[in-house]
């Protein structure tokens, strides 16, 4: 089993979770330990309950794992919400002016820290957070330098005071856990690796970067907000033109308009801004004209829950827009995959001159994970597909008619013109119409054309599908289980995976990336060698489970899923496995521990 | 909407001509706006490759397919949406948008206000017919009170929006009324707002002869006062355009009620354009700024 470290730390909002959360988090990245990040929190700016995950250790950290090794309390609600999480070997550090602990259970360490006896709680509102994180350290075996540096860094800008207080109370608290309470059993080691520790918005954003992207357009939406953000700050050195639009409909109509004056266009939404850009998707596969839209999943149906995770949103992919046209679907693995995709998927969208669309989720959007820096590849291919971007200006007459913008070719795939070429005008309509552009929907109307062109499009769905890996299994062959999964249930598949094995059942897992196209063929070649299938998925009615059921006829024996807003943890797939092995049931629904 | 003229190439009304005639019905007012919008390209010598022409959906939305440029036919309404992307990723692009009264102040109506108000470089023609045509006549945001539909059989009972009003008031900055019937008339308003640096919002009174009997050419003509006749009227008084944009039925204001000329457009105010437009921008993306960006994360 991979070792590991987990902190929880638990207040309100605006109580300060999240800076004690990006110190931990640096100090682990540069110790050269791997570290995964979720925030469990809800719509609300201030007061509520926001519980932050971070979990470390010298492997990969997939997920948030089962176990909290270390709580930090901010308040009396948090306390009492997650001290019953803790077990034999961890801790808890509060403040013991203003928190009661409650019972612990057996060989959990209480820690409390006498705050207005260590710092000037006057004179900083924050002092139990920093004496916190300073104890929490020394508990840990980490060097109190780490932790000066990144106050350093930390509190900069506010002056050479801030920082020297801020270093001092965090120095009370390290030297008062170092006199009073017990070290953890196993002192966090340290690696020479070095990590970049980012969330997937961050990661989709760069990896649009990466991809060549010049025009970013986005309405705010939880959870992918952050791909705007991201964009925003870096869009002057990125050389991107980042707008904020009025609505969704205008965002991913803006897209399409820049992609096709020629420029690689992408937009980030959640499902309820993305159901306002159906209409858009199917204009962009209409007018052939390639765009990148990120759906980061919330819990729905409607606003939802809006800072909560789901796997909800794969149907309104599918059926996005009406009609049929051709279109490539991603789910990205990990956090580190966000980045990876994007310009794959834009090679696939430029390239076969359809819409792209990235299902992410509210746990890698907002999620942190470490990442090695070479798998932020600056020099991802860029395949631009057949596009036309000059030709000699010749004449501003087109009557020779050499040029169709839509003609009909074996692949489907016609070379495609941008505004400005000479010698190339055409009308790209959202009419049907014919390889001149020509409208065929109204006195031209033409069953044969209409026909031809239809065919010519979907033909696009075989290149696709050639351009795109099948899944492959992950595990040992012979298994007694088979998980399978799509997303960013990855890492927490593994990692049940790994520990079914070690309790003496074998398990494999198949992880789908590419939904459309799908591969069904192979996917089938795959599971009929398994001995018993589960699909795990966030959601209430399984809609991977339908849809692959749809496209391969292939039932799996049973499911794990979950739709309470939380993540999977790794024993809750665990248990449901050894369950259904058991033959107790065909469909288990985890209960999540956490209250948030 | 600014542009640069053609040094060399003569540009001619055959060059203009586009791959299929119009289908619209016999005396419709579009007829007569895209005659004037081809004589204003040829006046100010634009080579057509250099024009994007977009529209939304509607009779008058199928304008695109009938001129000789680059065309764009998109969504019911989406059309300045897409001609915002358009010219934000080429804005050595000439940006025509045409379009219905339904199409751009019914359905379109959130991305009519939002494009005036960012001062968006294009000219946008709304052929403005009081009317729902393509889908045989129901009421539009136009129509006036009381017009009898087969939407509205017994009258609307809604006011119509004052689309020259409303221009003005989201921070247009070329606001103009043309009428499809005073060709001169138009083509010289075309090219003004053609020219113009910024939003340039054009309605043209473009009858429709099949389902509206109430505002016909008839109607029209001796009500329409030209306020380029208008002695001592002053395009540049924002106040005094809102007043005469506030005119209607004994007297109804054609021409130019404003215009101004010290707002920067949205791309004029975008320094990632200080280099050229994006669509001439190298993809990659320099390494020693890439690495910035990982080490952020470190």
């Amino acid at each position: 089993m991979r070792k590991t470290f987990a902190i929880g730390i638990g207040g309100a909002a605006g109580q300060g979770v999240a800076t004690p959360g990006d110190i931990f988090a640096k100090i682990f990245s540069r110790r050269g330990l791997h570290l995964n990040a979720y925030n469990a929190y809800q719509s609300i700016i201030r007061g509520g309950h926001t519980f932050l995950t971070i979990r470390t250790g010298p492997e990969k950290v997939t997920n948030m794992g089962d176990r909290l090794d270390l709580l930090i309390p901010l308040n009396q609600d948090a306390m009492d919400r997650h001290l019953g999480l803790l077990t034999d070997g961890s801790a808890c550090l509060y403040n013991s002016e203003t928190i009661k602990p409650g019972i612990a259970a057996q060989g959990v360490q209480l820690c409390p820290l006498p705050v207005s006896k260590l710092a000037d709680v006057t004179r900083n509102k924050v002092a139990q957070n920093t004496l916190a994180v300073g104890a929490a350290l020394s508990m840990m075996g980490i060097g109190f330098q780490a932790l000066e540096q990144v106050l350093t860094e930390q509190f900069k800008k506010k002056g050479d005071a801030v920082v020297s207080e801020n270093i001092g109370i965090a120095r009370a608290g390290y030297d008062y856990a170092g006199t009073n309470f017990q070290p953890f059993a196993w002192p966090l080691p340290m690696t020479a690796n070095r990590y970049a520790v980012l969330s997937g918005n961050i990661a989709m954003a760069m990896g649009g970067a990466a991809a060549g992207v010049k025009f970013y357009c986005a309405y705010p939406m939880s959870p992918s907000t952050g791909v705007l953000h991201w964009m925003a700050a870096h869009a002057r050195k990125a050389g991107i033109m980042v707008r904020q639009v009025e609505d969704e409909i205008g965002v991913v109509n803006m897209a399409i308009g820049a992609a096709h004056a020629g420029v690689r266009s992408m937009c980030a939404t959640s499902g309820g801004g993305f159901a306002l850009m159906t209409e858009g998707l199917g204009l962009s596969a209409m007018l052939e004209t390639p765009v990148v839209v990120i759906d980061c999943q919330r819990a729905g149906p409607s606003t939802g829950v809006p800072t909560k995770t789901e796997q909800g949103d794969l149907w309104q992919m599918l059926g996005a827009g009406f009609g049929d046209y051709p279109r490539a679907i991603a789910a990205p693995l990990d956090i580190g995959d966000c980045f990876k995709l994007i310009p794959e998927i834009f090679n696939i969208a430029d390239r076969f001159q359809c819409p792209g669309i990235v299902l992410c989720d509210l746990l890698l959007s907002e999620g942190r994970l470490s990442v090695d820096a070479k798998d932020l590849d600056f020099a991802a291919p860029i395949d631009r597909g057949e596009l036309i971007m000059d030709a000699p200006e010749t004449s501003t007459s087109n009557g020779d008619g050499v040029y169709k913008r839509y003609r009909i070719t074996e692949s489907g795939i016609s070379p495609r013109a941008v505004p400005g070429v000479p010698g190339h005008t055409h009308t790209a309509a959202s009419d049907e119409h014919d390889e001149d552009g020509v409208l065929i929907s109204d006195e031209f109307t033409n069953p044969t054309k209409r026909r031809a062109m239809m065919e010519k499009r979907m033909r696009k769905v075989v290149g696709i599908e050639a351009a795109v890996p099948p899944p492959v299994l992950w595990g040992p062959r012979d298994a007694d289980v088979t998980l399978i999964g799509w997303g960013s249930t990855k890492g927490v598949i593994e990692e049940a995976c790994e520990i079914l094995a070690e309790q003496g059942i074998p398990a494999n897992q198949l992880q789908i990336r590419w939904l459309v196209p799908l591969h069904g063929d192979a996917i089938l070649d795959i599971l009929k060698q398994a001995r018993h299938t589960i699909i795990v998925e966030n959601n209430f009615s399984g809609q991977f489970a339908r849809y692959l059921r749809s496209e391969t006829s292939f039932v799996p024996d049973g499911h794990i899923r979950k739709y309470d807003g939380e993540p999977f943890m790794p024993h809750h797939i665990v248990e449901a496995v050894k369950e259904q092995l058991g033959g107790k049931c065909k469909l288990s629904v985890p209960a999540h521990e956490i209250l948030v | 909407m600014a542009t640069a003229l053609a040094a060399t190439n003569h540009v001619a009304m055959s060059d203009l001509k586009g791959k299929v005639d119009p289908d619209w019905c016999p005396g419709c007012g579009d007829f007569g706006v895209l005659a004037a919008v081809q004589k204003a390209l040829v006046d100010l010598q634009i080579p057509n490759h250099n024009v994007v022409t977009i529209s939304g959906i509607g009779c008058s939305s199928n304008f695109p397919g009938f001129i000789n440029t680059y065309g764009m036919h998109t969504l019911h309404g989406r059309a300045l949406a897409v001609a915002t992307g358009v010219k934000l990723a080429n804005h050595e692009l000439t940006v025509l948008v045409t379009g219905g009264d339904g199409d751009g102040f019914g359905i379109g109506g959130n991305h009519f206000v939002h494009s005036m108000r960012r001062n968006v470089d294009l000219l946008y023609i709304v052929m403005d017919n009081q009317i729902y045509g393509l889908t045989t006549g129901q009421t539009s945001p136009t129509s006036r009170l009381g017009m009898k539909t087969k939407s509205m059989p017994f009258g609307s009972v809604e006011a119509p929006v004052n689309p020259i009003s409303l221009a003005l008031a989201a921070g247009a900055t070329f606001v103009a009324r043309g009428f499809s019937a005073e060709q001169k008339h138009l083509t010289e308003l075309i090219k003004q707002g053609i020219q113009h640096k910024g939003f340039s919002f054009l309605d043209v009174f473009s009858p429709c002869v099949t389902y509206n009997h109430d505002n016909t050419y008839q109607w029209f003509r001796p009500r329409v006062k030209k306020l380029e006749d208008e002695k001592g009227y002053d395009a540049t008084d924002w106040m005094a355009a809102m007043g005469k944009s506030l005119l209607w039925d004994e007297e109804i204001p054609i021409g130019k009620f404003f215009e101004r000329t010290d707002v920067p457009t949205l791309h004029g105010a975008e320094p990632v354009l200080d280099d050229g437009p994006l669509v001439h921008a190298d993809n990659r993306i320099p390494k020693d700024m890439t690495r910035t960006f990982i080490e952020e994360l470190m």
